[in-house]
């Protein structure tokens, strides 16, 4: 592995470990590193797996299952690597303990680090296999092979089950042994890159997946939460549940007691059953002092990031050239914009819950989750309890996309069960869920463009202005620093720091930190590149416009992969000129340049998916139809190439793109919320009206035949699509919208105007 | 005291007449599978079969289904292998997987009312059904192939 770029993983996962406080153990424990284990029933090379008597291997993952099927892609690189069937491989999604070190699933990362783990954890115990079956058949090592969990030496054989019983292998491995243990060229893969059922989908098809809102346990009350007029700064006056005694099965109302201030202001409302305490929680009226954000809104948001972006002090600097300043002033002409996004909900279909109990001095919380280290540390500082006493049981997750990277929720479980002495499971209706949703923050942008007196470009700046997710997660403190010194948030501005040979650039960070005092900005399906890319894809059009060049063409000089957009080994080899070819493809598939009906145009944007030291080079074109009456903008086709380097899991990866490309769809045209007045407007499906199938374009996504680094997929197709869309716009009507959500409202009044 | 019939099997339930159906058949009756999503019947994850029509549970209240037959998705195929379910296995529909049941439950109806359903069939039956993963694609074809199966089956008999 290429030592920079190791580098940087180890960095980033230094800085996550920070966030949680939990040691890092994310490899093998050197103490375990192989070790003996006979006269035991399983083989445990690693605490990531084992292989029972009869061959059966269990593979430990900390990973959320939250449809990506990522409990799948990890037992066929273990398997892969290990040489057994994957038919023999069972997934063990675990509980929190220390020994896991940082449990995490966000950001697209987890086959991108989970990869290296697996595939030499595998090819460890394959080692070690082979040299105890050697041993056993009286051969030598080197005259052996490995395959389907047996191993062979001319005409005789023994299973990894029998090699287990017989005492199991005794070799060790050190763990610089380890990073440095080789595994396959791509040619020797039997399972990865392959076909595979999902092994988490049959039970999602008659019901019996049980997800965290399922869980149960002997004496529990049911419990729903008074969601405070503000997420800040609500304080509780009084109380009054008179009217709530009329329900049958209302029991109390909790006032919560949050030391960690995480949750002030909050009332659970507690029954015997969950349609009682819904019932009593719309009875009991609470009075509260309403924290400072009631006077805050959407615009007042936007208004203090586009004055954080008008002053030249304040932000981090991502990118900085020299020279910048210098070629604006020498420009021949400039181009400047700004792009802004609306609010958006998570609408995790199923609502935020959490089932918590205390039981011999232990508290145990159920729930899905995606980040249970930092939610342990938010647990334990809210009840008052050393982290190494409160567990957490893993369940699938309806519904992740970000929302539960944020485990906030669990809190108010936890801290009604400790108030209560019962267990308490808070399960949040649909519209507490959106009330207390962190969710993607507002957004205002201002890119500018240089244009030397030859056309070319010669200078880019791209200022950014939201609340920053991981700041309202940890503190400031604990960000990382950009190279001008500064911290900043990377899922806030990844995207702005794109792969464009554009001449000196300036990337700034700005943390709008209204929106952080007014709500808790949340990590959304793409996070930062959500937005940034909304703005540089479109941006890109308008540059390519003013120098009356082709968009595709435009951007394809710029994509020319030299400099510090070269790439490097092993994530990004290959670097802008990987981004060029799926933009080229993409073109060539969706008929670019063909002449289009009427009011029907192509728009094309291009991304690295979601951060530099892992892109996944995705581009898309859209085609649309625009209804000059209404303003109505119908997708009819989403063309999409992506290189994700090697899949693991091919039709799991078409599905990460399908649904990916559909929620960045949803989110250039029918979502978008408004923060007003310390809340979101929308508050159910009422209002807030995500995608429906009859709105599905066709869509053909395609996939670059790589053996690459695999990177991740979760995200990356989110990104393209609203810019595609906007430029198809334009490309349709002359019309430039520099806004998303793009409302039939605001189309017609640009068209009329 | 509320009886009906639930996957055949019938129950007594003592919960005040105007209890959300979804809530008696999930803790009550202990059928995790119909799901909890927005409340209003906008959302369709809590989607059952009541007399054989679907039915929003969230929003139907017990006293209404006295004497009903009701099906959830564990009672929809013993095995759990209906042809819309091994549809949906087939091509690998769901993702997260909350939203399923109700589709899956839906889209039995569909192929009932329609047994050769098009695209303007699906969409209108089928609108109600969030899936916020956005399996739509796969639902499309899942439903299409069910259908297929369901006339030959049909025919073969």
């Amino acid at each position: 592995m290429n030592r920079p770029e190791h580098q940087i993983v180890l960095s980033r996962r230094a800085f996550l470990v920070s966030l949680a406080g939990a040691a890092a153990t994310f490899a093998f424990a050197p103490r375990e590193a192989l070790a003996e284990t006979s006269g035991s029933n399983t083989f445990e090379p690693t605490i990531w797996y084992s292989i029972d008597r009869d061959g059966i291997v269990t593979v430990n993952t900390i990973r959320a299952e939250m449809g990506q099927h990522i409990g799948t892609a990890i037992a066929r690189i273990l398997a892969d690597e290990l040489e057994v069937e994957s038919s023999n491989v069972r997934i063990s999604a675990v509980d929190t303990d220390p020994k896991w070190g940082v449990m995490s699933t966000g950001g697209s990362k987890s086959v991108w680090l989970d990869f290296p783990l697996y595939s030499r954890a595998g090819a460890a115990g394959r080692i070690a296999l082979i040299e105890a079956g050697a041993k056993l058949l009286g051969v030598r090592p080197s005259q052996c092979v490995a395959r389907q969990g047996v191993v062979s030496a001319a005409n005789q054989s023994i299973s990894y089950g029998d090699i287990v019983r017989r005492g199991a292998p005794t070799r060790k491995f050190t763990p610089d042994e380890l990073t440095k243990l080789p595994i396959k060229p791509a040619s020797e893969r039997r399972l990865i890159g392959k076909k595979t059922d999902a092994v988490d989908i049959p039970a999602k098809t008659n019901g019996s997946a049980r997800y965290g809102i399922d869980a149960v346990v002997p004496g529990m009350v049911y419990a729903r939460p008074k969601i405070p007029p503000t997420r800040y700064g609500s304080v509780v006056r009084s109380v009054d549940d008179s009217a709530a005694k009329q329900v049958k099965g209302y029991l109390t109302s909790l006032v919560l007691q949050d030391p960690s201030n995480l949750i002030p202001g909050w009332v659970v409302v507690c029954a015997t059953s969950y349609p009682a305490a819904i019932r009593a929680a719309d009875r009991v009226k609470v009075d509260w002092t309403l924290g400072d954000s009631a006077k805050v809104s959407e615009q007042d948001i936007l208004d203090h990031g586009a004055k954080q972006i008008a002053a030249q002090q304040g932000g981090s600097l991502l990118v900085n050239d020299p020279g910048i300043d210098s070629a604006f002033g020498a420009a021949a002409s400039t181009l400047e914009r700004t792009y802004t996004t609306a609010s958006a909900l998570h609408l995790q279909l199923e609502p935020v819950n959490a089932l918590a109990f205390e039981k011999d001095g232990r508290f145990e919380i159920h729930c899905g989750n995606q980040n249970q280290s930092l939610t342990l540390t938010m647990l334990s500082k809210a009840l008052g309890v050393p982290r190494e006493r409160i567990i957490m049981r893993t369940y699938p997750i309806g519904g992740g996309f970000g929302r539960r990277l944020n485990g906030d929720y669990a809190v108010p479980a936890a801290l009604a069960a400790k108030a209560l002495g019962k267990p308490v499971k808070l399960v949040f209706t649909r519209p507490d869920d959106m009330r207390f949703d962190s969710f993607r923050s507002p957004s205002i942008q201002k890119l500018r463009l240089a244009f030397d007196a030859r056309g070319k470009v010669a200078a880019m700046e791209h200022h950014a202005s939201a609340g920053w997710p991981t700041e309202a997660g940890v503190t400031r403190a604990g960000l990382p620093k950009a190279p001008d010194g500064n911290p900043y948030d990377p899922f806030a501005i990844d995207g702005a720091d794109h792969w464009y040979n554009v001449g000196a650039q300036r990337v700034r960070a700005l943390s709008n930190d209204l929106a952080l005092s007014a709500f808790r900005p949340g990590y959304l399906r793409s996070v930062g590149p959500g937005w940034t890319n909304w703005a540089v894809e479109t941006f890109m059009d308008e540059a390519a416009l003013m120098a009356r060049r082709d968009p595709v063409a435009f951007r394809l000089e710029l994509l020319d992969g030299a400099g510090r957009n070269a790439g490097s080994a092993p994530s990004s080899l290959g670097g802008a000129k990987r981004q060029a070819a799926v933009l080229k493809r993409a073109a060539e598939k969706a008929g670019w340049g063909a002449s289009m009906p009427r009011d029907t145009g192509l728009g094309v944007a291009t991304t690295f998916g979601q951060s530099r030291t892992m892109p996944t080079w995705v581009a898309c074109v859209a085609r649309v139809r625009v209804d000059r009456g209404s303003g109505a903008v119908a997708v009819e086709k989403l063309t999409i190439v992506v290189d994700a380097g090697t899949l693991v899991h091919p039709d799991g990866a078409l599905a990460q793109v399908e649904g990916s490309a559909l929620w960045g769809l949803s989110m250039a045209l029918y979502e978008g919320t408004e923060f007003v007045k310390g809340q979101v407007k929308d508050t159910n499906l009422d209002s807030y009206t995500p995608l429906r199938i009859g709105d599905v374009p066709e869509l053909d996504i395609e996939f670059i035949d790589s053996i690459q680094a695999p990177v991740g997929l979760g995200e990356p197709g989110t990104t393209v699509v609203a810019p595609a869309i906007g430029n198809a716009i334009f490309a349709a009507t002359g019309v430039r919208l520099r806004h998303i959500p793009i409302r039939p409202a605001a189309l017609l009044l640009a068209l009329r105007s | 005291m509320t009886s009906f019939h639930i996957n055949d099997r019938a129950v007594r339930v003592d919960a005040e007449d105007d209890t959300p159906l979804l809530w008696v058949i999930r803790d009550v009756i202990g059928l995790t599978g119909t799901k909890f999503g927005c409340g209003i019947g906008m959302c369709g994850a809590c989607t059952v079969h009541v007399g054989g029509r679907p039915t929003r549970s969230c929003i139907t209240p017990l006293a209404s289904v006295a004497g009903a037959k009701v099906t959830t998705i564990e009672g929809l195929d013993p095995e759990g292998r209906h042809p819309v379910q091994k549809a949906w296995a087939d091509l690998q529909v769901p993702q997260c997987g909350y939203c399923q049941s109700g589709q899956i439950m839906q889209a039995v109806s569909l192929i009932n009312d329609f047994p050769s359903p098009t695209d303007q069939d699906i969409d209108a039956v089928m609108a109600g059904n969030l899936c916020r993963c956005m399996t739509y694609v796969r639902i499309r074809n899942a439903i299409k192939q069910a259908a297929a199966q369901s006339r030959k089956a049909d025919t073969d008999e």
